[in-house]
């Protein structure tokens, strides 16, 4: 016992209390969110307050078990932890409860899990796990996709109960592969895809391949600090735009504008590629190797928007975008949700005195969309606090990370970062309307006893492996 | 082992860090600068409930009710709330058809599915009783309570008017009304709409996202109560009016008695008429337009205010008094008549005669020459001037213009000018015997059975009128508009008025013309007239007041196409007269006569 009571001595009292305040500011939001005159004992079991204190009791509890477990024990049996929640992910597609059209649920009695908020602390035990023996190898091809695969396949079996805002969540784990030595181009090229796949939604195609191409221009005049190659360069393409619009009149006849473009800068590659060749300009080679990949991307946008994405994806997508407005059907939660933080304004309309939270014009208000009520009954001020609370605890545990003797721990840390940051940002982006509707909950604020479980023990597992830093793991 | 990516601690902390600035500017945005968003939250609960209040009721001068109100029922519907429910047991219980049901859902759908829309106006009290008890069994349905306008006698609907939801025209020019709002139309209902509506409350309730009430908004502080409308005390009496209008079935024409000394309208009937009950809730539309089309009876068409006729031999009385006003006649003056006064024919009565007898016998002859001597007075320079003078007492009975009752579908009448004669005939192409017709009240003149009332109320007062009026008070104190308290002086001696009196006198109770007017006790002062119908038979026209001394009634009786004015005007006249002043009828015969008179051929 004094060794578990030399370990709650040293660990990190910022993060404890941070964590306390967010529980207890959570269960406060969701009391406002469900609250009304008729139930107002805090223990009420048919209120979802009620069960939410429960849920906090025992996710202490748990939290207490996290950080007595032995550390090695996280090291030792990470791939086992993993393994099992896989399986348990498996297993809910058979044996889940059919909740709104998706098998993410065990119901064990009256208790309903959700093992999609295990496999987050699972897959970032496995992670950490098989990097702290390679991760000076991250960019060896076989080693990153290894990495890779270790949390895409959760995120695969997310995908088929179907809960696509779960199985984004596993995307952060790029940010640990990018701390831990992964090119930066892998990470670019994919926040690009992003950036780019939303542009080609809101923009005209050709235009968005013209910029493409200037800024490629740009950054190749900015690499090699010489207008001579550039402007060959931009002679060789407009040049074979020319040769390629002729070729239209008289062959194809049909070809649009953009395909022209587009195969115009391909024709061209041929060319820079003796220079390319001759000089050695590596740089400039990536630079037009992104040039074309963004191209190809730009134009197969459509097709992917068009024939495979969902429906109601596909629509979500769209009243983000503005291109299309539904306030009843998909764009409701969304609008009811910007209304609600909107009209908070800057002190925010009183604790319980929110009129869209209290009358329930927000669905999910008390588990993915509860920053509706911080918004509207605490207001801006609310808002900054809650936000500043995240960044605090977020930059706090990258020190904490950075302070691990093993590679193990501080893997891990990484992990919990960023599942605890994309969380953070999507859940509160899709509230106010800055990101589209991507149903995960706000940790330790969103009513729920998975989510609120899983949390607890991704960070606590890190506290712990923080508390004993100075043990050997091995 | 150096870490050589340590440095890439930073790169995350940065992104960290530029994701919640991102989020802090998208907040500061929607929750410090945009102010909308607090506004559509205020919409999104608060609903604002239209408390109606009932409409003010009329009673006649007597305190006897007119008009009330009853409840009646709109059926709303909320669609989103609407379960699987049996419809057909429904569809029984509201008297509709199925198809009638899904087009009235897919209508209040189409408007909204959250909120209420009516589904089935004006549900009658005894079938909302049915309704209540099983109505827990559809959710979504609910019934707003209205009134609707009821009738203690089938009468006076040209008077009273209707009641009718207001349109969507209407809505844009007056900001007050909104959509359901009701509105009078006609007669008194439209006339007095301002103190009859009274004043819409509001109730502020917030609701919850399914439009579930959740309580009153602030404790009802900002709620304000509906104020009922004020009551109407009409100048009608309820049974003459009812009398008047029995008398007249089946003939066409049109009754008004006024209280001379206050110009209040004592009954006025058109004919034929309806019952105002029809143009009450469901059935009005339907109605309305049946009554609209009938073009042949026209019941809609109210002929005391607008139907427009020369007035015949009761407007003799006038030319007596202005003869005599103007000093070209004394009450002795004699004409002598030979069957008629050049191209105007008379009948055969003694000759010749004074102005009483004139009057009493109704001799165009005597009338004519008066006509010449007033227009061809040396007084004035020129025929015109003499002409312009004429008018002029015209004008100061009334006629030529609105007399100015409350209802808005008054006609003018019509007075020509002397511009008028200038341009048919020419600048000083006509003289006296040109337009000598107008001595006898045919020709170019147009007056109402209102303004002819009016002539009479002016002469049994002696040379003064109150515009005639439907209305004595609003509510219990609240005095009528000024312009009907206000005596119109007639710029014509009283004593002047005595000779044409004794002269109507003796029309009636003596050798004239309306002998058939005559009652016992009373002494009817009264004219017999025809007016000339172009379209047909001549219209018979009767005026009256009675009694001589401190007359209490006057009357202008039109019966269209039914010959002399003595054959059915001057009893319709008689029995009125009797049935206001005695209360009861004594000459069952005339009155059996009359009721059973059937001239319209139904």
């Amino acid at each position: 016992m004094t060794r578990n009571a030399s370990i709650w001595a040293r660990i990190d009292k910022l993060s404890v209390v941070i964590f306390l305040l967010m529980i207890v500011m959570g269960w406060l939001n969701i009391y406002a969110a469900v609250y009304n005159e008729e139930h107002t004992r805090i223990l009420d079991m048919s209120q979802r307050y009620g069960k939410q204190f429960v849920w906090i009791i025992a996710t202490l509890v748990i939290a207490v078990f996290a950080v007595v477990t032995d550390s090695r024990f996280y090291f030792f049996f990470a791939y086992f932890i993993y393994g099992g929640l896989l399986l348990l992910l498996v297993l809910v597609l058979f044996l889940g409860k059919d909740i709104n059209g998706a098998r993410s649920w065990f119901q064990i009695g009256s208790l309903n899990l959700q093992p999609t908020e295990f496999a987050k602390f699972g897959t970032s035990l496995a992670l950490a796990s098989y990097l702290n023996a390679r991760r000076h190898d991250l960019r060896k091809l076989s080693v990153f996709l290894t990495a890779t695969a270790i949390f895409m396949l959760p995120a695969l079996l997310i995908i088929m109960q179907p809960d696509m805002g779960s199985a984004v969540v596993f995307f952060a784990l790029f940010l640990v592969l990018l701390r831990e030595g992964m090119s930066p181009f892998v990470f670019i090229s994919g926040v690009l895809m992003v950036v780019l796949f939303f542009f080609t939604l809101i923009f005209n195609n050709l235009y968005l391949n013209g910029g493409l191409i200037i800024l490629a221009f740009a950054a190749a005049w900015f690499v090699v600090r010489k207008w001579k190659p550039v402007l060959a360069g931009i002679l060789i393409l407009i040049v074979a735009i020319l040769a390629m619009t002729l070729v239209n009149k008289l062959i194809f006849k049909s070809m649009s504008d953009e395909r022209i473009l587009f195969v115009s800068a391909l024709l061209s590659g041929a060319a820079y590629s003796i220079y390319f060749y001759s000089r050695k300009a590596l740089q400039l080679l990536v630079i037009y190797l992104f040039l074309i990949g963004s191209l190809v991307f730009v134009n197969s946008v459509d097709f992917t928007f068009n024939h495979i994405l969902k429906p109601h994806q596909k629509e979500r997508i769209e009243i983000l975008l503005g291109m299309k407005s539904d306030l009843h059907g998909t764009g409701y939660n969304v609008n009811q949700s910007i209304i609600s933080i909107g009209s908070g304004g800057f002190a925010g309309k009183g604790y319980l005195q929110g009129t869209q939270t209290k009358f329930k014009f927000v669905p999910a208000q008390s588990t993915d969309f509860i920053f509706c009520t911080v918004g509207e009954e605490w207001g801006f001020l609310g808002s900054l606090f809650v936000i500043a609370l995240y960044v605090v605890l977020l930059l706090r545990l990258i020190m904490l990370a950075e302070r691990q003797r093993s590679d193990f721990s501080r893997i891990y840390g990484y992990c919990v970062i960023s599942i605890l940051f994309i969380h953070f940002f999507v859940n509160i982006g899709m509230a106010s309307g800055l990101l589209p509707v991507i149903g995960i909950p706000l940790p330790f604020f969103s009513y729920g006893g998975s989510a609120l479980w899983g949390f607890t023990i991704l960070l606590f597992i890190f506290l712990r492996l923080d508390a004993s830093r100075t043990e050997y793991l091995v | 082992m150096k870490d050589q990516y340590i440095n890439r601690k930073y790169l995350i902390g940065s992104i960290i860090i530029i994701a919640a600035a991102a989020l802090l500017v998208r907040l500061f945005i929607i929750q410090v600068v945009e102010k909308t968003y607090r506004l559509s939250a205020d919409n999104n609960v608060l609903r604002y409930v239209t408390q109606y209040p009932a409409r003010g009721l009329i009673y006649d001068r007597n305190g006897k009710l007119l008009v009330y109100n009853q409840a009646a029922y709109d059926l709303m519907v909320v669609p989103a709330q609407v379960t699987r429910m049996d419809t057909a047991e429904f569809c029984r219980l509201l008297g509709i058809t199925l198809p009638s049901f899904r087009e009235r859902l897919r209508a209040a759908k189409t408007y909204s599915r959250r909120a209420s829309s009516v589904f089935l106006k004006m549900i009658a009290a005894e079938d909302y009783a049915r309704l209540q008890e099983t109505l827990f069994k559809y959710p979504g349905f609910y019934v707003q309570p209205r009134t609707l306008r009821k009738y203690s006698r089938p009468i006076g609907a040209h008077l009273l008017g209707y009641v009718s939801e207001v349109d969507e025209s209407l809505i844009r020019k007056d900001p007050y009304y909104k959509s359901g709002d009701y509105i009078g139309k006609l007669g008194i209902e439209e006339a007095y709409e301002k103190e009859l509506r009274g004043k819409r409350g509001v109730k502020i309730f917030l609701m919850d996202v399914y439009s579930r009430v959740k309580g009153s908004y602030a404790d009802g502080r900002l709620d304000t109560v509906a104020v009922q409308g004020q009551d109407i005390i009409s100048t009608l009496d309820e049974d003459l009016q009812e009398y008047g209008e029995l008398l007249m079935r089946n003939k066409t024409g049109s009754i008004v008695a006024l209280e001379p000394q206050t110009g209040e309208v004592l009954a006025l009937v058109s004919s034929p008429n309806y019952d105002p009950g029809l143009l009450v809730g469901r059935v009005r539309s339907e109605n309305f337009s049946k009554l609209n089309s009938d073009t042949v009876f026209r019941p809609l068409f109210n002929r005391a205010l607008q139907a427009s006729y020369p007035p015949g031999s009761t407007f003799k009385p006038i030319n007596g008094l202005i003869g005599l006003q103007e000093k070209v006649i004394t009450p002795f003056t004699m004409f002598g008549c030979n069957r008629g006064y050049l191209f105007v024919s008379c009948h055969a009565h003694s000759s010749p005669l004074d102005l009483k007898g004139g009057i009493a016998n109704s001799c165009n002859s005597y009338f004519c020459q008066t006509f010449r001597r007033i227009l061809e007075n040396p007084v004035y320079p020129s025929i015109g001037d003499a002409y312009m003078s004429w008018k002029r007492y015209l004008d100061q009975f009334g006629f030529g213009k609105k007399l100015g009752i409350e209802l808005t579908n008054e006609l003018p009448g019509l007075v020509p000018s002397t511009a008028y004669f200038d341009k048919y005939y020419g600048k000083n192409r006509w003289k006296a015997l040109t337009v000598i017709s107008m001595a006898i009240g045919q020709g170019e003149l147009g007056t109402t059975p209102l303004q002819m009332a009016n002539m009479l109320a002016a002469i049994a007062n002696r040379g003064y009128y109150r515009v005639p009026h439907i209305v004595k008070s609003i509510g219990n104190s609240r005095p009528i508009n000024e312009k009907y308290l206000k005596k119109n002086i007639i710029g014509i001696d009283s004593t002047n008025f005595e000779s044409i009196i004794a002269g109507m006198e003796e029309a009636v109770n003596g050798t004239g013309t309306a002998r058939v007017a005559a009652l016992k006790d009373i002494t009817v002062c009264g004219k017999t007239g025809t007016a000339q119908n172009p379209h047909g038979k001549d219209h018979s026209v009767f005026v009256a007041f009675a009694p001589k001394d401190h007359p209490r009634i006057a009357i202008a009786v039109y019966v269209e196409n039914a010959g002399f004015g003595a054959t059915y005007a001057a009893p319709v006249a008689s029995l009125m007269i009797e049935k206001y002043l005695k209360g009861q009828i004594t000459n069952k015969d005339m009155e059996d006569r009359i009721l059973n008179l059937n001239l319209i051929g139904q």
